[in-house]
């Protein structure tokens, strides 16, 4: 069946909708001079010379350096090593948080998200007076006969992912923690009345039904750490060199700009590898199943 | 959630043992800077032997620093008067049009929030250069006003779901033009979601650091700039003393909102 509309009628839902339109321009337009359009430049940036003619010398350059792919290695490395210990640092926290009595969890939800309101330069320096040789840790560890020697914690890889997975950690709780709160309490009763014990409990029930979480919450590690900077700049001490390290030294030191965007668009590859590979993953865990079970 | 296991003392005992340490390491590090910063000495003694002001004194003291505060206030400011009205309408824009048309204009405002921060900065850098406009302020502003739009809708958009557009429709029919009807209804009915955007938006600009060090320069260096480039030389006291000052600011603004909100 079709309905007649008054044509006039019409024409106003339409001008309307040209007028809701017009009300997103502002923001559109700033979004896409101050962050569209610096994206496109890196593209053009990349295959220009120092003097502006169009070149594939820089790729040639920055492809078959070493430290570019040592840099990309390092990049996924942090990664990776960030996202390990989030998930077995994260995992255990959310469920001690989601199993609390909701006042106990809000208040110490609270206290966990304290650093995500800090500056990272704040917690950067917290962790630099914690880790240095002459730091507390290391005083409490020679200090308590631990260690003879002061351990090596910082300006070094595990100082960055130290710092990495300090940033990290509570944005990753957040999705694992909102999944665990939202399992069916009954479902538990139901494992434990039927002599499931806690352990089972956690493997078949808990940890299937908060997968989904657990994979937002990676997302989230990823898209961070593929181009965090400021962690490996401080506590990296010039000795850990992932991807965006490299490109602000080439860029600052070298102003070699078409490197420098090179570099940039690796970083772009890389992101967007990432990206084809979470979607494909989510796609296969809706296939099966998997943390869907409360839809 | 684990009622149902009341006799596993162990494995509780266990799981907030661990889970008290990890929220230990969570709160070590902005805990850790408060002691140091009214440490009388230039070591980094902990806990302090003797305590003072001087690094307060030496941060409200110097020309340099009071610039880079100057500086970030006005950023924060200004990123915020910038970004909360863009964001409110194309919020509105997207409330109203809801479907396709809302989806795409959400995925390019979210753009800068997927994007790593370097990029920005870089791509940012190159688009300023060829324009003459390095080290100006209005570089560094556009950079956190498309980093705020995204936080500002976050904000916003539930805010607007909740409200009931027809109260705008009876302004209209009654006469009033669009400025009127937004200015008059939308914005007072979403006062407290926009007080609490408004603030989301200034502590975006004044905790962002890469854009700043990339493409702010001279007179117009922001705090986090400063920050960074002094922690990559030496560790200066001073720096206990800012990071003192900034978490309570930060948490005490936290509560502001998040009382508010729930009043």
């Amino acid at each position: 069946m079709t309905v007649a509309v008054d044509p006039a009628l019409a024409a106003d839902a339409r001008r309307e909708r040209r007028f809701f339109l017009s009300l997103s321009l502002p923001a559109l337009f700033i979004v896409g001079l101050a962050a569209i359009l610096p994206i496109l430049w890196i593209i053009r940036q990349s295959f220009l010379t120092t003097g502006g003619e169009y070149t594939v010398g820089n790729y040639e350059k920055v492809l078959s350096s070493g430290l570019t792919w040592s840099a990309l290695a390092t990049t996924v490395e942090l990664s990776l090593g960030t996202l390990a210990v989030c998930i077995l640092l994260g995992t255990p926290l959310a469920l001690a948080l989601a199993s609390a009595r909701p006042r106990v969890a809000n208040v110490l939800m609270a206290f966990v998200m304290l650093p995500l309101w800090t500056s990272i330069l704040v917690r950067t320096y917290g962790w630099l007076v914690l880790l240095r040789r002459d730091g507390l840790i290391n005083a409490a560890l020679t200090g308590s006969g631990l260690t003879a020697e002061p351990l090596p914690l910082v300006y070094n890889f595990t100082g960055t992912l130290i710092g990495m997975v300090h940033y990290m950690l509570p944005l990753f709780l957040l999705p694992v923690y909102a999944a665990m709160r939202d399992i069916d309490a009954n479902l538990i009763r139901a494992a434990a009345s039927m002599g499931a014990t806690l352990g089972q409990v956690v493997r078949t029930v808990i940890l299937p039904l908060s997968a989904g979480g657990i994979f937002s919450g990676s997302t989230i590690v990823f898209i961070y750490t593929i181009g965090f900077f400021i962690t490996p700049a401080v506590l990296g001490g010039g000795k850990v060199n992932p991807l965006s390290i490299r490109i602000e030294r080439t860029l600052s030191t070298f102003q070699d700009w078409g490197s420098a965007s090179v570099l940039g668009i690796l970083l772009l590859v890389l992101m967007a590898l990432i990206g084809v590979m979470f979607l494909a993953a989510r796609r296969l865990m809706t296939r099966n199943k998997v943390g869907v079970a409360h839809a | 959630m684990l009622e149902a296991y009341p006799h596993n003392r162990l494995a509780r005992i266990l799981l907030w043992g661990f889970s008290g340490l990890v929220m230990a390491f969570l709160m070590l590090p902005t805990l850790v800077v408060v002691p140091l910063s009214f440490s009388a000495s230039d070591l980094l003694e902990f806990p302090p032997r003797a305590y003072s002001l001087h690094w307060y004194e030496n941060f409200f003291g110097s020309a340099t620093w009071m610039a880079a505060l100057r500086t970030s206030l006005i950023l924060g400011t200004l990123t915020a008067t910038v970004a909360v009205p863009l964001a409110l309408l194309a919020c509105i824009s997207m409330n109203r049009l809801g479907g396709k048309a809302a989806a795409t204009i959400q995925g390019v405002l979210l753009t800068p929030s997927v994007v790593p921060g370097i990029l920005l900065a870089i791509g940012l850098f190159f688009v300023l250069a060829a324009q003459g406009l390095i080290g100006t302020l209005f570089g560094v502003l556009v950079g956190h006003v498309v980093l705020a739009i995204p936080v500002v809708c976050i904000v916003l958009l539930p805010a607007l779901a909740r409200f009931d557009w027809n109260q705008v429709q009876a302004a209209r029919s009654l006469g009033a033009d669009w400025a009127r009807a937004i200015g008059g209804i939308v914005v007072p009915q979403l006062q407290i979601s926009l007080l609490s955007a408004t603030l989301m938006a200034f502590l975006t600009s004044l905790d962002e650091s890469v854009i700043s060090i990339f493409v702010a320069s001279g007179r117009n260096s922001t705090l986090p700039k400063l920050m960074f480039l002094s922690l990559r030389d030496q560790i200066d006291p001073t720096i206990a003393a800012i990071s003192t000052l900034w978490t309570a600011i930060v948490v005490a603004v936290v509560l502001i909102v998040t009382l508010r909100q729930k009043s």
